[in-house]
C-alpha cells in the first residue's frame, strides 16, 4: 500500500478520524456517567439498585432507583403489548394487502408520526388523551375489575398506563418501518408455495411470512423497546413524576416514573454533588439498559438481513 | 365415544372453507383497523395543535418576549440552536459518511457502523447529561447555546453519517470509474463527482435529520435553561421551542397552557412542513 502522504491518503485519514466521532461521543458518554455516578455508588453500593427511597435532604440522603427501573420496564411493556400488535397489523397490510393506490399515502402518513416532536406528543397526551383514557378506559376498568390488583387505585390519567400508551404510539412508527422491510424481504416464492397448496392469504401471512420473518421482526420489537425506554419528554409529562417509595409500582393506575423522567425532573434543581451524582447513576442505569436492549437488536436484525441477501440494502 | 365424534364435526367445520375464508376476512379487517388506530392520534394531534394553538397566534405573540407573553426567545432560540448544531454536526456527520460508503470495507469501519447505530437510538436523556457535565459544568459555567448545541450535534451526527453513507452507495461505481478514468484523483472524484451525484439524497436526509433534532427537548432540557429574554451571548442561557413548551404546559396559569399550544403550533409547522416538503421534492425527483 501506498503510505505516502498524497492527497488520497491525507483525505482517507482525515474522513477515518473523523469516522471515529460516533464512537469518541460514545465513549465521553460512557465516560461521564461512570466517573458522576462513582460517589453515589461508592456510598450506597448495590442499594442504589435495589433502595427505593429518593431523600435528598443532606446527612440523611438514601437514593435507590428500583421502582424508576420497574417504572420504566412497566410502560415499556404497555408500549410493547398495545403497540406491536398495531405496527404488525399496519406492516403486513401495507405489504400484503393495501391497493397501489393508498399504500404510498398510508406508509407516508404512518412515517409523519415519527415525525411529531415528543414533547408536543406530551402536550397532547397531557390534555387530550388523559382525559380520553380516564374516562373510557381507566374508570370501567377499574370499576368491573378492580379486584384484579394491577387495576386498583383511583384512576386520574396521570399514571403508569398512560405513559405506556403514549409511548405505545411513539414505537408504532418504528416498529412497523422495520418489521416491513423485513415482511417484504420475504421471497415472493415462500408465498407462491403457501398459495400453491391452497392457504388462504391469513394463513399464507400466519404460517409463512410471519415465521421465515420471525428474526426480524423479533429484531424490530427490540428496536421499539429501545426507543420506549429512552424516551423521555412525553413520559415526563403524563407519568404523574412520584418520587420515593410511593413510586413503587403497585397498581397500572397510580403516579410514577421512569428512569428518564426521574432525570428530567430533578436533575437541574439537585442542589449538593451526592444528588447531581445519584441522578447521574439513574442515567448509567439507564444507558446500560438501553445498550442491552440495542445490541441485542442490532444482532437481529442484521443476521436476518444478511440471510436474506442483504435484500433491504 | 359420541363426545368425541361431535368434536371432529366441529373440527371439520371450524377448518371448512367458509369459515378459513371468513378468518381471511376477519384478518383483512384487523389490519385495517390497525391503520386506522394508528392514524387517529396523528389526526388528533395535529387538530388539536390547529384548533387550539391558532388563536394564539399573531404577530406580537411571535416577535414580543416572554415577558410580554410572547415567544419570540424561543422562535430564536431555536434557530439559534439548529444553526449551531448544524454547524458542528454535519460536517462531522457528511465526512464520517463519506469515509464509510468509500473506504467502508474492512473491520474499523464496520464497527464505526454499529457504533453509529447505537447512538442513533441512544436514551436522549443521557446525552444531556453528558454535555451538561462536560460543557456546562466545565467551560460555560451556566446553561448556554454551546452546549445545547453540542449536545444536538451528539444526536445529529449518526443520524447524518448513516444517510449520507446510504445515499452515496446508491451512486453507482461507473461514475466513480469514469472519474478516475479522466485522470482526477480519489479524492477529488469523491469530492467533485460522487457527493455532488449523492447530493440529492444526501440533503433530503440531513434536513430531516434537522427536522427531527429541532425537536427534540430531553437534551437541551438540561443544557439551556429557558429565558425570557432574547439572545444574550453564547455563555448565557437561552429559550426554544420544545423547551418552551415543556415549561409552560406545566404551569397552573391557562394563559401559559394556551401559550404552549401556540408555541406547539409553530414548532409543529416548522417539523412538518420541512418533512413534507422533502419528501415531495425527492418523491419529485425518483420519479424523473
Amino acid at each position: 500500500m501506498n503510505r505516502k502522504l498524497t492527497g488520497d491518503n491525507i483525505f482517507k485519514i482525515l474522513s477515518g478520524v473523523i469516522a471515529a466521532s460516533a464512537a469518541v461521543i460514545l465513549l465521553l458518554n460512557a465516560d461521564v456517567l461512570i466517573t458522576g455516578s462513582v460517589p453515589v455508588l461508592q456510598k450506597f453500593g448495590a442499594s442504589f439498585l435495589t433502595g427505593n427511597n429518593w431523600n435528598p435532604v443532606v446527612g440523611r440522603e438514601s437514593f435507590g432507583v428500583l421502582p424508576y427501573v420497574l417504572g420504566t420496564l412497566i410502560t415499556s411493556g404497555i408500549a410493547l403489548l398495545i403497540g406491536v400488535p398495531l405496527s404488525l397489523g399496519i406492516a403486513i397490510f401495507l405489504v400484503e394487502m393495501s391497493p397501489k393506490v393508498v399504500k404510498v399515502p398510508l406508509s407516508y402518513l404512518v412515517e409523519l408520526l415519527a415525525a411529531v416532536p415528543s414533547v408536543i406528543y406530551g402536550l397532547w397526551g397531557l390534555f387530550v388523551l388523559r382525559f380520553w383514557i380516564t374516562d373510557y378506559i381507566e374508570i370501567p376498568l377499574s370499576k368491573y375489575l378492580g379486584w384484579i390488583p394491577i387495576f386498583s387505585g383511583a384512576p386520574f390519567g396521570l399514571d403508569f398506563f398512560t405513559a405506556g400508551v403514549i409511548l405505545s404510539i411513539m414505537i408504532i412508527p418504528t416498529v412497523a418501518s422495520v418489521s416491513r422491510e423485513v415482511i417484504s424481504a420475504v421471497p415472493d416464492s415462500v408465498r407462491e408455495a403457501a398459495y400453491g397448496i391452497g392457504a388462504t392469504k391469513w394463513e399464507v401471512i400466519r404460517h409463512w411470512v410471519l415465521s421465515y420473518g420471525r428474526s426480524g421482526i423479533f429484531g424490530a420489537v427490540i428496536l421499539g423497546l429501545g426507543r420506549a425506554v429512552g424516551e423521555t419528554m412525553a413520559v415526563t409529562m403524563v407519568i404523574g413524576n412520584a418520587v420515593g417509595p410511593i413510586a413503587m409500582p403497585i397498581t397500572l393506575f397510580q403516579p410514577g416514573q421512569t428512569l428518564p423522567s426521574l432525570i428530567a425532573n430533578g436533575f437541574l434543581e439537585a442542589p449538593n454533588p451526592l444528588e447531581k451524582s445519584a441522578y447521574v447513576g439513574a442515567g448509567l442505569v439507564l444507558l446500560v439498559i438501553s445498550l442491552l436492549i440495542n445490541i441485542v437488536a442490532h444482532v437481529m436484525v442484521t443476521r436476518v438481513l444478511k440471510v436474506k441477501g442483504g435484500a433491504v440494502e | 365415544m359420541s363426545s368425541w365424534s361431535w368434536l371432529n364435526k366441529f373440527r371439520q367445520w371450524f377448518n371448512g372453507y367458509r369459515v378459513r375464508k371468513f378468518k381471511n376476512r376477519l384478518f383483512f379487517v384487523l389490519c385495517l383497523l390497525c391503520v386506522v388506530i394508528a392514524i387517529v392520534p396523528l389526526l388528533s394531534i395535529l387538530f388539536e395543535v390547529i384548533a387550539r394553538g391558532t388563536p394564539e397566534v399573531n404577530l406580537h405573540f411571535l416577535i414580543a418576549n416572554g415577558l410580554q407573553g410572547g415567544i419570540g426567545p424561543a422562535i430564536q432560540g431555536t434557530l439559534i440552536l439548529i444553526g449551531l448544531t448544524s454547524l458542528i454536526g454535519i460536517p462531522l456527520g457528511v465526512l464520517s459518511g463519506v469515509y464509510l460508503a468509500e473506504f467502508g470495507n474492512n473491520k474499523y469501519a464496520s464497527w464505526m457502523r454499529t457504533t453509529n447505530d447505537i447512538l442513533t437510538e441512544f436514551p436522549s436523556i443521557v446525552v444531556g447529561i453528558t454535555a451538561y457535565s462536560i460543557i456546562v459544568v466545565n467551560i460555560t459555567g451556566k446553561p448556554s447555546p454551546l452546549a445545547g448545541a453540542i449536545a444536538l450535534s451528539f444526536m445529529l451526527v449518526p443520524i447524518v453519517a448513516r444517510t449520507t453513507e446510504e445515499s452515496m452507495k446508491l451512486v453507482p461505481n461507473s461514475v466513480r470509474e469514469a472519474s478516475m478514468a479522466l485522470g482526477a484523483r480519489r479524492w477529488r472524484s469523491i469530492i467533485s463527482v460522487v457527493l455532488p451525484s449523492a447530493k440529492g439524497g444526501l440533503i433530503t436526509g440531513t434536513l430531516l435529520a434537522v427536522a427531527r433534532v429541532a425537536g427534540e427537548t430531553a437534551p437541551i432540557l438540561l443544557t439551556i435553561l429557558g429565558n425570557s429574554y432574547f439572545f444574550q451571548g453564547f455563555n448565557q442561557p437561552i429559550d426554544a421551542l420544545p423547551l418552551r413548551i415543556f415549561l409552560d404546559s406545566r404551569m397552573p396559569q391557562p394563559e401559559l397552557q394556551a401559550q404552549a399550544w401556540g408555541a406547539a403550533l409553530i414548532l409543529i409547522l416548522i417539523v412538518l412542513s420541512l418533512n413534507i416538503a422533502v419528501r415531495l421534492i425527492s418523491r419529485g425527483r425518483l420519479k424523473r
